[in-house]
C-alpha cells in the first residue's frame, strides 16, 4: 500500500472541504431550503455503515431529488444511471418507493453510462436486460425515455455521438449516478482516459475483464473486450454527480479518488473538480481513508440527513 | 395511462401480482400476452417502446400452462365411443366444461370399438384449437382395438384385433383416417406390430404401449420404432417383476435411443395406483410422468350405472391424490410433458415467450380460479 506524500502536511484540511460562505438569506424557513443553499458547491462524503443504509440512503437522496424538482409534461428530470452489483440496492429501494405511491418515474428520462460492444441486447449480461429486470420493468417509466446505448448498430462512433446529442437534446443531466471500479474508472473510463473524454468506443482493461468474468460464468474469453461509455467529461458535464462506492475491495480507489490528487490513472478523482459531487460510502469502503478525513465527514452527517427525510407530502401530480 | 407506442394494434394483456411457472420453477415475474401468445415484454419495451393496454391482477395466484390431458374417455354424461347423432356435440359439451378444470387442450379417447364405430366418429371431430367455446381438440387417442386379450381390462373382448397382414391396411381397415388422430395405444407384443409402430411414428402419431403382456424387450423393441408413451403405467400390463419388469422397466432402460424420452401416463386418483407404486415411478423418472384422468362418462356425474364405450359400468364417487412432488413437478406433469410427448412443446405446455397464452390460474392448494385459452379467459370461478 502506497502511503500518502510525505510532503503533505498533517495538519492540512483534507481536500474536500471547500464550503460556501452560510447563507440564511431566504424567507423561507423551510429547513431542507437551507440546507440546500448551505451545501451547494461542496464534495459530500456520505459514509453510512453497511451497503443497505448506503444504498437506502442513496435512494432516497435520488428520491427527493425528483419530487424538489416537481417534474412534469414539459419538464423533465434527467438521471444518468449505472449498473453493477453496487447500485442493486438503490435500485430495490426506488423500486420500493414507486410501489409505495411516493415517486413517479413517469416524467424522468434516463441515460445510461454505458453497454458492451458486441453482445446481443437480450443477453442475461447486457446491460439493456440488468437495466430491465433490475429497474425498468418494476416501474413506470416510458420505454422512450429510458435511453442505453446500442453496442450493436454498424457505426459505433455515430451511435457515440448521437447518444451525447440525446443528453443536450434533454437539457442535459440533473443527476448522474455512478459507480467506482476497483482501478478507480468510472462507467468504462478506464485508467489512462482523457478526463475531458466524451462518449466513445473503448477497449477494456484487463482488470475490468477479470472483475466481470464472475457475470459470465468465470470464463475470461466470454467477457465482451470493448464497450460504449460515457466519457469523463460527459458526466462532468451534469448538475450533480453521485458516487455509489461500497465494500473494502473499493476502499484503495476510494482513496486514491479523493485522498490523492487528480489523474487520469483514476478517473473518478476528476470529480474533485466538479461543483456538486456525492460520495455515498459504507464503512469497509472508508477502510484505506486517514481516519481524520472519515471523523470529519461521519461529524457532518447529522446535518447530510436533512438531504434524505421525507418530504412534506404534497398532492399527486398527473 | 400513457398511450401504448408498439407497433401492433393488438391489445397487450399485462397479469400481474402472480408466480409464474418458468424454467421449473415458481417465480414472482409479470406475464405478458399479446394475439394469444406468451410476450417478451423486455423486447416490447427496448424494440417497441410498448406498454401493456390492460392489467389483470392476479391477487398472487399462481398461473400455469393450461393443463392438457391426452386420456379422457368423455364426461358429464357423454361417451365418446358410443355414437350419439352428435358425436362433435358431445365432444364440444366435455370440451366446455373441463375448462373448470383448468384443461385448455386435450385428446378424446376411444376405447376399443368395433370398425363400424371408428368410421363414424373420427370424421367428425377435427384437430382445432380452443377458445370461449372449450378446451382444443389434439387429436383423438386410439385406445385399442390392438391390445392384448389377457389385458383388456374393461374393454369389450369381442372388439378386440390383432395385425393380420401388418402395416398400413390393418389401421386403415379399423380406423378409416387417421388424419384427427394423435395418439394409439397397442400392445408391442401382437405379430406384425412393427412396422405398424414405425408407419405411425413416422405420421406424426404418438403410439403408446398398453393393455399389453409384452416383456421388456419387446417393449424396448416397440420404443426403437418409435413408441414414446405407456398408457396408465401399472395398469393393464404385467405388474414388475425383478427379473423382467416388462413395460415398467422402460422407465430406466438403457435400450431407449438417446434423446429420446418413454413418457408415462398415470391416473392419480389413489385407486387405479396404489401412491407408493406412484412414487417410485416418479423418482425413477420424474421427467416422464404424464397425469391423465383417464375420466369416463361418469365424470361429474352422480354415483349409479353408466356406459363405457360398448359396457355399462358403475361407479361409487371419486378420490383424488397429489404424488408427493414439488408444486412445480405436478403442475409440469398436467402440461409441459404431455405436450412434450405429443411433440407440441414449442407451443404448449411452456409460459415460455411465443407460446400459446393457454393458462390456468390457480390457488395455493391448485384450485382452479380461472381458465385463459390464447390469452382470453375462457372460464372463471363464481366468487
Amino acid at each position: 500500500m502506497i502511503r500518502p506524500d510525505p510532503v503533505c502536511s498533517d495538519k492540512k484540511l483534507p481536500a474536500l472541504s471547500t464550503f460556501c460562505v452560510f447563507s440564511f438569506q431566504e424567507s423561507n424557513t423551510s429547513s431542507v431550503q437551507a440546507v440546500r443553499c448551505v451545501l451547494k458547491l461542496t464534495m459530500k462524503l456520505i459514509i453510512l455503515n453497511d451497503y443497505d443504509q448506503a444504498s437506502e440512503w442513496a435512494a432516497k437522496y435520488i428520491r427527493n431529488k425528483i419530487l424538489l424538482f416537481r417534474p412534469g409534461p414539459s419538464r423533465y428530470f434527467t438521471l444518468g444511471l449505472p449498473t453493477g452489483s453496487t447500485p442493486l440496492g438503490c435500485y430495490k429501494k426506488l423500486i420500493e418507493y414507486y410501489k409505495n405511491g411516493e415517486i413517479s418515474f413517469q416524467y424522468v428520462k434516463t441515460f445510461n453510462m454505458d453497454e458492451y460492444v458486441g453482445l446481443p441486447r437480450d443477453h442475461p449480461e447486457s446491460y439493456h436486460s440488468f437495466m430491465w429486470n433490475n429497474f425498468f420493468k418494476h416501474i413506470d417509466i416510458k420505454a422512450e425515455n429510458a435511453h442505453i446505448l446500442d453496442g450493436n448498430v454498424a457505426d459505433l462512433q455515430a451511435e457515440c455521438e448521437a447518444f451525447e446529442e440525446k443528453i443536450t437534446a434533454a437539457g442535459g443531466i440533473e443527476l448522474f449516478v455512478g459507480g467506482i471500479g476497483p482501478d478507480g474508472h468510472i462507467a468504462f473510463n478506464e485508467p489512462g482516459s482523457s478526463l475531458v473524454s466524451r462518449t466513445r468506443v473503448k477497449t477494456l482493461a484487463k482488470d475490468t475483464i477479470m472483475a466481470n468474468a464472475r457475470f459470465f460464468d468465470g470464463d475470461l474469453s466470454k467477457v465482451p473486450t470493448m464497450a460504449l461509455t460515457v466519457g469523463v467529461g460527459t458526466v462532468m458535464d451534469a448538475k450533480e454527480v453521485m458516487i455509489l462506492i461500497t465494500g473494502a475491495h473499493k476502499a484503495f480507489a476510494l482513496y486514491k479518488a479523493i485522498e490523492e490528487g487528480v489523474n487520469h490513472m483514476w478517473t473518478v478523482s476528476a470529480f474533485q473538480q466538479h461543483r456538486q459531487t456525492v460520495f455515498v460510502c459504507d464503512e469497509d469502503a472508508t477502510l484505506e481513508l486517514r481516519v481524520k478525513t472519515v471523523k470529519y465527514f461521519k461529524g457532518m452527517m447529522h446535518v447530510h440527513n436533512k438531504l434524505v427525510e421525507s418530504l412534506p407530502q404534497e398532492p399527486k401530480k398527473n | 395511462m400513457p398511450s401504448n407506442g408498439s407497433v401492433s394494434d393488438a391489445p397487450i394483456t399485462q397479469f400481474i401480482n402472480c408466480r409464474i411457472l418458468r424454467d421449473h420453477k415458481l417465480q414472482r415475474e409479470d406475464l405478458w400476452v399479446r394475439e394469444g401468445r406468451i410476450l417478451d415484454p423486455e423486447k416490447l419495451f427496448f424494440d417497441e417502446l410498448g406498454y401493456a393496454d390492460e392489467r389483470v391482477d392476479c391477487e398472487g395466484s399462481i398461473i400455469a400452462p393450461g393443463f392438457i390431458d391426452v386420456q379422457i374417455n368423455g364426461g358429464y354424461g357423454i361417451d365418446f365411443s358410443r355414437v350419439s347423432e352428435d358425436v362433435s356435440g358431445g365432444v364440444s359439451f366435455v370440451a366446455k366444461k373441463i375448462l373448470e378444470h383448468g384443461v385448455t387442450s386435450f385428446c378424446p379417447t376411444l376405447v376399443t370399438s368395433p370398425a363400424a364405430i371408428y368410421h363414424k366418429v373420427l370424421p367428425q371431430v377435427k384437430v382445432h384449437n380452443g377458445g370461449q367455446h372449450g378446451a382444443g381438440v389434439l387429436g383423438f387417442h386410439l385406445e385399442g382395438p390392438f391390445i392384448s386379450a389377457e389385458k383388456k381390462g374393461a374393454h369389450p373382448e369381442q372388439y378386440l384385433r390383432t395385425f393380420r397382414s401388418g402395416g398400413v391396411q390393418d389401421l386403415t381397415e379399423v380406423y378409416g383416417s387417421l388424419d384427427n388422430v394423435a395418439v394409439v395405444t397397442l400392445a408391442p407384443e401382437l405379430a406384425n406390430s412393427q412396422s405398424v409402430v414405425r408407419e405411425l411414428s413416422q405420421r406424426g402419431i404418438t403410439v403408446s404401449l398398453g393393455h399389453s403382456v409384452a416383456n421388456l424387450s419387446q417393449a424396448e423393441e416397440a420404443v426403437q420404432h418409435g413408441a414414446s408413451f405407456i398408457t396408465h403405467l401399472f395398469n393393464a400390463m404385467l405388474p414388475f417383476h425383478h427379473r423382467d419388469p416388462g413395460i415398467v422397466g422402460l422407465l430406466t432402460s438403457d435400450q431407449v435411443p438417446a434423446g429420446r424420452t418413454v413418457y408415462y401416463g398415470m391416473i392419480a386418483d389413489g385407486i387405479h395406483t396404489n401412491p407408493a407404486a406412484l412414487r417410485i415411478a416418479h423418482r425413477a423418472h420424474p421427467s416422464g410422468l404424464v397425469l391423465v384422468t383417464d375420466a369416463i362418462t361418469a365424470m361429474g356425474l352422480p354415483p349409479g350405472h353408466h356406459t363405457l364405450g360398448q359396457q355399462v359400468i358403475e361407479i361409487q364417487g371419486l378420490h383424488a391424490y397429489v404424488a408427493g412432488c414439488s408444486v412445480e413437478e405436478a403442475l409440469e406433469a398436467a402440461s409441459l410433458h404431455p405436450a412434450q410427448l405429443l411433440g407440441i412443446s414449442h407451443k404448449k405446455g411452456k409460459l415460455d415467450y411465443d407460446c400459446d397464452a393457454d393458462l390456468v390460474l390457480l390457488d395455493d392448494a391448485l384450485n382452479v380460479k380461472a381458465t385463459f385459452i390464447s390469452g382470453e379467459e375462457v372460464w372463471r370461478k363464481e366468487p
